[in-house]
């Protein structure tokens, strides 16, 4: 188990003179010209997306589709909102943050068992098994979580979505967190211990917060992997009034096939409280992803 | 895992801990109890139907009505229909394609924005959005652009984009390669990113005094350092692309014909709209096979003394 040495060492690595190393990255022209080219092949279909969505039918047709519409209409975005999008709105926030809240707290507390449990044969094994399900798709036992759900009588409901989205972060996110909460000096929990603070006590008032950053990333990892979610509705769910966004969009696409900037709008619509979060989180999320995943 | 720890810690700590009443056993005692929650809804979750879609893969189900054993029935047709090969071939291609394409992007990409201008973390900002849409939306918006009659080539007059790129077969993959790429480039670059702030300095300053080039940097310093983190990205791409299902289903349903019919859609097909879950139970089983067949091997690639480094991958 040489992760926490190899995890230290970088960690000082990176302390260590990153000033002096990113003067000579200057020079480098070659990934730069790269740099700019794929910011061209990302930009280019989100500007059509966006142009798109804001033109009638006939600017469709007609126009150059990078050109601006002649004439803006929001009735796209209206037909949108008219239509059922908002209840699948409200069930994607339920799925989504009905998985996040517990899936999180439940990772957190494994994460932190692992750590502060570590010579523990049980929780070496259980965190074995954690990470054997990075390795495996996960997706692929989709079958036996279908008659699962149905056995448990949840087929058709928004708790069907829930409890699997549940299981399947747990891998990662117990990854992620426990790679901070050991970054936590042991000294602040033996001296915690010596003013009698039991182990639950530690959780909240020390790994918490020292972990905070590492909970925000994990939080919208998975809430991004669930609000994005495609399978889970298609197989668990049936009724039209239990769709999330994405499974909406796919059905929207096949209603609308002709009204394409209709269906953009829905993709606008769908996306933008995701951008919205990711405005506000960015920093957040980048940092909390480059440490997560590069150690 | 108590290396992070001076030596002297242990040492307090053991003592502190007796005095506070507390054994080696009521160290670990109370905290076991923590990782129960997870280890309950990630065994219902998880471990169960893994060995439930094994199960499966031996009996004859059509979804709704009861299931009974059929031995190796399932098996020996799946594993004797030409499709299963050819969904194991279309699988292992994107795979490996969208892994060429992506890594060398990725690292390219990654090395170039490990520098700390300002406009290095506004391009990083705008990169990461593909990452925010879902892949049903990608497929839609990607599907309407490609459109031989009303898509980008039409409208521009541009002959080479009017072509019928979801009505061909290596065309239809290829737009699969690029979108999955379009996605994921910019989740892997960021990874690769984070790598090369690890990379010591030092070692470019000795390589720069020894008149190496950039372009020799790159290949002698950067790439050799970057092996665990590149082992991390190829094992998340390469398990990941055993899932792509909603960008396919939505953008091509598997075809033309059956030239995109990955491994999971065949088991989608198969289960959920031929009613056949045995059958789809064995694709399952393979896709689970090679993933971990797949990760191990990529493990065993980082050498012996990483293998506990790459936790992450």
């Amino acid at each position: 188990m040489a992760i926490a040495t190899t995890s230290s060492t970088s960690t000082r690595r990176a302390r260590g003179g990153p000033v002096r190393a990113h003067k000579l990255l200057q020079l480098n022209w070659f990934g730069g010209l790269a740099g700019w080219i794929w910011l061209a092949i990302v930009v280019i279909p989100l500007y059509w997306i966006v142009v798109t969505s804001f033109k009638d039918q006939s600017d469709y047709f007609t126009q150059n589709p990078f050109a601006l519409p002649s004439a803006p209409t929001s009735e796209n975005y209206k037909l949108v909102i008219q239509s059922d999008f908002p209840r699948y709105f409200i069930n994607s926030v339920i799925v989504t943050l009905g998985t996040i809240i517990p899936a999180v707290g439940i990772s957190f507390m494994a994460a932190y068992a692992i750590i502060r449990g570590a010579g523990s044969k049980f929780l070496a094994g259980v965190n074995g098994l954690f990470l054997m399900g990075l390795a495996i798709p996960l997706q692929a036992t989709i079958i036996p979580v279908y008659l699962l759900i149905i056995k448990m009588h949840l087929y058709d409901s928004l708790l069907a979505l829930i409890l699997p989205s549940v299981a399947f972060s747990i891998p990662l996110s117990v990854l992620v967190l426990s790679n901070f909460i050991r970054d936590v000096p042991k000294e602040l929990f033996e001296s915690m211990r010596v003013d009698g603070a039991t182990e639950w006590g530690m959780l909240r008032t020390l790994a918490f917060p020292l972990t905070r950053p590492a909970l925000v990333t994990v939080s919208i990892y998975n809430g991004l992997a669930v609000w994005n979610g495609f399978l889970l509705p298609l197989i668990l769910t049936q009724s039209p009034d239990k769709r999330t966004l994405p499974l909406a969009l796919w059905t929207f696409q096949g209603q609308y096939s002709v009204n394409v900037p209709a269906v953009l709008a829905s993709v606008v619509l769908t996306t933008l409280p995701i951008v919205i979060l990711y405005a506000v989180s960015r920093r957040q999320l980048l940092s909390g992803l480059t440490a997560g995943f590069s150690r | 895992m108590t290396v992070t720890a001076p030596p002297v810690v242990p040492a307090t700590g053991r003592n502190v801990s007796s005095g506070a009443g507390g054994s080696r056993v009521g160290r670990s005692g109370p905290v076991a109890w923590m990782v129960l929650p997870a280890l309950v809804l990630f065994v219902v979750f998880g471990v169960v139907p893994l060995i439930g879609v094994v199960v499966l893969s031996f009996t004859q189900w059509d979804g709704l009505g009861p299931i009974h054993a059929n031995g190796f029935a399932n098996w020996r047709s799946v594993l004797s229909d030409p499709q299963t090969w050819h969904s194991v071939l279309v699988t292992f291609e994107i795979m490996i394609l969208s892994w060429a394409v992506q890594t060398p992007m990725s690292l390219l990409l990654g090395t170039f924005l490990a520098g700390r201008q300002r406009y290095r973390a506004f391009l990083a900002v705008l990169y990461f959005i593909p990452l925010l849409l879902s892949s049903a939306a990608i497929a839609i918006t990607y599907k309407a652009l490609l459109d031989p009659n009303f898509g980008l080539g039409a409208g521009l007059h541009i002959g080479f984009l009017t072509q019928d790129w979801l009505g061909k077969s290596n065309l239809a993959i290829a737009v699969v390669i690029f979108i999955v790429s379009w996605q994921f480039i910019p989740f892997h670059s960021l990874i690769y990113q984070g790598g090369v702030r690890q990379i010591p300095t030092t070692m470019y300053e000795a390589a720069s005094i020894d008149g190496a080039g950039r372009i020799r940097q790159f290949f002698s310093i950067t790439v050799p350092q970057l092996k665990y983190t590149i082992i991390t990205s190829s094992t998340l791409m390469v398990v990941g692309s055993l899932t792509f299902f909603d960008l396919i289903f939505v953008l091509t349903a598997g075809g033309p014909g059956d030239a995109t019919r990955v491994l999971a859609l065949d088991m989608y097909k198969r289960g959920f709209m031929s009613n056949q879950m045995g059958p789809a139970s064995v694709i399952a089983s393979i896709i689970v096979l090679l993933g971990l067949v797949l990760a191990l091997l990529l493990r065993r690639l980082g050498g012996s003394t990483t293998a506990s480094q790459q936790e992450g991958a």
